[in-house]
């Protein structure tokens, strides 16, 4: 049995600033991190590992340097880490990018092993759309099981698996067949750390890379040319500037009043 | 009255055989250590050895260590009258009466009245331990059944010498009496008929102390006897207050997680600890109820490596984990993780024992081979790495604190000292008052300094003192291709953690800075007139100066925040309870600052306390930690209107007028 994690390299976005000229992210010199959410997935995926004796690669698409996030997945114990690269695949929107990763499913379970769960983050912090990973149920024809903070119950052999998922104020307990993709949310667990032994080893390591010669997929359903969606604008909105409300430190009692005042005024106080 | 060496002299040879055996057996464990180079500088290291060990200088430093002094130098001279005991025995024609009457008459003398000072010291350290033992579990049958080995070998010379005595003629009695004082009136205690039994019985408890003690010695917490002066001998000469790199190289192990990755002088560190117990009384974490106790650990490692050391020297498995919940012989990963490495026990132990290098080992073990750690740490290393600070907060940030005042960038050609802000002094709100009072100061006295500001990291202090060693070995690796790069000579920092760190662990690196600690700098801008106070800080009220322990105990520099201010305030500092070198932890050190304390009571709550004792109207502090540490404290026991302020603070003070 295989499980699958899909990791996603993105930029760490409390640096990120954006262009204003281009409306693009100003990447320069901005240090990329593995997408949060992802290393929740990634953990569970190891857990299982620890639990069932079961393997699991990481996949990431993305340029050459997303090697670095896939040789972190290899330092915490990931057996297969493979990098979906090539120039085609750039460029991609939501439903191109789940179609490469979907390809590359189906060539692990071909090739490697019987696939039986795939582990996405809920969403990334880059792009925040939360498409990619019912993306890659839909085309795989898998069970999407979203905002997982919890697998309740899970049976390789019976090809059953149970979770909670964590919505708005209550919790959803699904039942549902292998195979089956699951989105984390960060209850899920908490990501461990890497050894150094490990992580020495996958610093020598080298990552598999699988391009569109490995793939072969129609160029019209990848990159740029498959994306039917485009970002026609970026942009940080405009902060409204604070006011300061009196002096807390000479009278604390009259500024705390004056708060409520204005607070009441702009009917932000529920009475 | 001659004693009978056919009985005698076999029992000595069992003695003796048992005495080496138990040594062997013992001391040879210590090769099973790794190689460390501690012979270097002979000459300072017998220095060491003649003050620490011979001299018992921190022995002395309490109250009891006069009672070792005498025990320990009784030991030392009567050994010339054991050796004879033990010559005598064997060859019964040897004695000391063949020296001529010159020099036996004092020699006798200073015997007999060496022997009473030796009974009277081991009298009173049993009724110490009687009535108010050093600590509860001290009072441990071991050391009774020692001391009374000791009061025995003791009465049963005088008994000797008494039997003697009450044989003598007229004109030997005399001199008896003269030069063998308290034996004589011994001697009065018996009638002279009863000589020849006092004499057997005598020589005979005397024979039995000497060989029982030969014998146990090696098997017990009195090896130290051994052990102790070597130690002395092999201490660090300079302060212990970094780590040894690691090699990061496929096939290493890191961290000691088995008792046998220690270097030899940490296995003898564990046979010279006689277990008095002056680290527990001094660690801030074994005071507020935690499970760390530096006795237990220095003890731990030493019945695990009796326990395992036979497997080990056969290369199989060990028995008895070193960190684990298993009790005597494991050191407990709350143990491990409680040290605030205050340095307090090491500045304690009258033998130069390493306790918190040998902490920090078994973090590293845990950090970097298990990957097992207190879970508040994830985000800290995560932080550390990813972003260079401990809050993870985007290194764009590290300038805002001077976004609204002029501030130079570090060059090469015309700045002569780098003001290295620090994480706490760059994101910490109220730190950062700190660093722009100190940068005022820097300006008025017209120093030439700069940041290096976008390109300045985090240090790493407290990944070192964590156990994560490879990401430390990163960051440092970074900072000195900085500080090189740029030319980096001198360096200023506010942060006690930021000045070891740059001045002592990263001399690893091949950097060799001169780190300045703000409250030295500033000692010497004003004693040198480069600082002129228009007015006196007097507005502070009464003030207390607490001791950072990575600036006194680790760095001695103690005077220089005193001698601040009492420049800028116009009077001396008052001291708390605990100060200098006996200085008790903010609690914050070691990375106890980014972890929760789960049991007993809060470190900072004992301190700020302790300091509330004094009722100051001003705390003064020389460390960002130790800022937070006050400032929490104080808030939790409501202390009104004190105030914690730092030594910068304190000193631009003295540009406002009251």
């Amino acid at each position: 049995m295989l499980i699958v994690a899909c990791i996603k390299q993105v930029p760490d976005t409390t640096q990120v600033q954006i262009d204003p000229v281009t409306n693009t992210l100003i990447r320069d010199g901005i240090p990329f991190i593995v997408n949060p959410y992802d290393t929740h997935a990634l953990e569970e995926a190891l857990r299982l590992k620890d639990r069932f004796g079961c393997r699991v690669a990481a996949i990431s698409m993305g340029p050459p340097n997303a090697e670095a996030t896939l040789k972190k997945a290899l330092a915490l114990g990931v057996d297969h880490a493979i990098l979906l690269s090539d120039r085609v695949f750039g460029g991609a929107d939501t439903l191109a990018t789940s179609n490469v990763l979907s390809a590359a499913i189906r060539k692990l379970h071909s090739d490697v092993d019987e696939v039986g769960l795939v582990l996405c983050g809920k969403q990334t912090i880059d792009g925040d759309t939360a498409q990619v990973g019912p993306g890659i149920a839909s085309r795989l024809g898998y069970q999407q099981l979203t905002l997982v903070d919890r697998i309740v119950d899970l049976n390789f052999s019976g090809k059953i698996i149970r979770v909670s998922r964590k919505l708005e104020g209550r919790h959803e307990i699904v039942e549902a067949p292998l195979p089956a993709m699951l989105t984390v949310v960060r209850e899920l667990n908490r990501p461990r750390y890497p050894k150094v032994p490990m992580r020495l080893a996958a610093a020598k390591a080298t990552v598999e890379v699988w391009n569109n010669q490995v793939l072969k997929l129609d160029e019209q359903k990848i990159g740029l040319k498959g994306s039917p969606t485009w970002v026609s604008k970026i942009f940080s909105p405009d902060r409204a500037v604070g006011e300061i409300l009196g002096d807390g430190f000479a009278d604390p009692e009259g500024t705390a009043e004056m708060l409520i005042e204005k607070l009441l005024a702009k009917d932000m106080l529920p009475i | 009255m001659t004693p009978n060496p056919t009985i005698f002299t076999p029992l000595l040879i069992a003695s003796l055989a048992v005495f080496a055996w138990g040594c062997w057996k013992r001391l040879s464990l210590i090769s099973l250590g790794k190689p460390e180079n501690r012979f270097d500088n002979i000459g300072a290291r017998v220095g060491e050895m003649l003050m620490y060990a011979f001299g018992q200088k921190r022995v002395l430093a309490k109250p009891f260590g006069i009672n070792h002094f005498i025990i320990f130098w009784s030991f030392i001279i009567l050994l010339i009258a054991n050796i004879e005991f033990i010559l005598h025995g064997v060859f019964p024609w040897i004695s000391l009466t063949k020296l001529p009457d010159g020099i036996l008459l004092p020699l006798l003398l200073l015997l007999d009245i060496v022997s009473l000072l030796a009974l009277a010291a081991v009298v009173v350290a049993a009724v110490r331990r009687v009535i108010s033992p050093p600590y509860p579990e001290a009072r441990t049958i071991e050391a009774f059944f020692i001391l009374s080995l000791i009061g025995l070998l003791m009465l049963a010379y005088f008994g000797i010498n008494a039997a003697k005595i009450s044989r003598m003629q007229e004109g030997a009695l005399a001199i008896a009496k003269t030069w063998m004082p308290v034996s004589s009136v011994v001697s009065g205690m018996f009638a002279p008929a009863a000589g020849a039994t006092v004499y057997s019985i005598s020589w005979w408890a005397h024979a039995f102390a000497l060989l029982a003690f030969m014998c146990y010695l090696p098997h017990s917490k009195h090896m130290h006897i051994l052990t102790a002066i070597p130690n002395c001998f092999f201490r660090r000469l300079e302060k212990p207050n970094t780590l040894q790199r690691e090699d990061f190289i496929i096939g290493n192990t890191f961290g000691v997680g088995q008792v046998d990755r220690y270097s030899w002088k940490d296995l003898l560190d564990s046979f010279s600890c006689t277990e008095c117990g002056r680290c527990q009384k001094v660690c801030p974490a074994s005071i507020t109820g935690k499970p760390l106790n530096p006795r237990a650990v220095i003890h731990d490692i030493k019945v695990n490596l009796l326990e395992n050391g036979s497997l080990l020297k056969k290369n199989e498995k060990s028995l008895i984990p070193l960190i684990g919940e298993q009790g005597e012989g494991s050191v407990s990963e709350e143990s491990i993780w409680g040290c605030t490495t205050c340095g307090a026990c090491m500045e304690a132990c009258p033998v130069f024992i390493e306790q918190m290098p040998k902490i920090l080992q078994m973090r590293r073990h845990l950090v970097e081979t298990d990957a097992r750690f207190p879970e508040e740490l994830l985000s800290l290393f995560e932080n550390m790495e990813g972003r260079s600070n401990p809050w993870g907060i985007a290194p764009s940030e590290r300038t805002k604190w001077c976004a609204q005042i002029d501030v130079k960038t570090f060059d090469k050609n015309s700045t002569e000292y780098l003001l290295y802000v620090g994480c706490a002094g760059s994101f910490d709100s109220r730190n950062k008052l700190v660093t722009l009072a100190l940068t005022q100061l820097l300006d008025k006295a017209g120093i030439s300094w700069g940041i290096l500001g976008k390109d300045e990291k985090c240090c790493g202090d407290s990944l070192r003192r964590l156990g994560n060693e490879l990401v430390f070995d990163k960051m440092a690796k970074e900072n000195v291709q900085i500080f090189k790069e740029k030319g980096i000579k001198k360096v200023i920092t506010q942060c006690p953690h930021c000045f070891t760190t740059l001045k002592n662990d990263y001399r690893q690196y091949g950097l060799e800075l001169e780190v300045i600690h703000h409250s030295e700098l500033l000692r010497n801008l004003i004693q040198d007139g480069l600082l002129k106070l228009p007015y006196l800080a007097a507005g502070m009220g009464q003030m207390v100066y607490h001791d950072s322990c990575y600036l006194g105990r680790h760095n001695d520099v103690y005077e220089a925040p005193r001698e601040v201010i009492s420049l800028a305030t116009g009077q001396k500092p008052h001291e708390m309870r605990r100060h200098h070198e006996k200085s008790f932890c903010c609690g914050a050190g070691g990375g106890r600052m980014w972890m929760e304390e789960h049991s007993g009571d809060r470190i900072n709550l004992v301190r700020v306390k302790e300091a509330l004792e004094e009722k100051p109207d001003t705390i003064c502090v020389s460390c960002p930690y130790c800022m937070t540490m006050f400032e929490d404290g104080l808030k939790d026991v409501q202390a009104g209107a004190t105030r914690v302020k730092d030594i910068a603070e304190v000193v631009a003070e003295g540009f406002r007028p009251d």
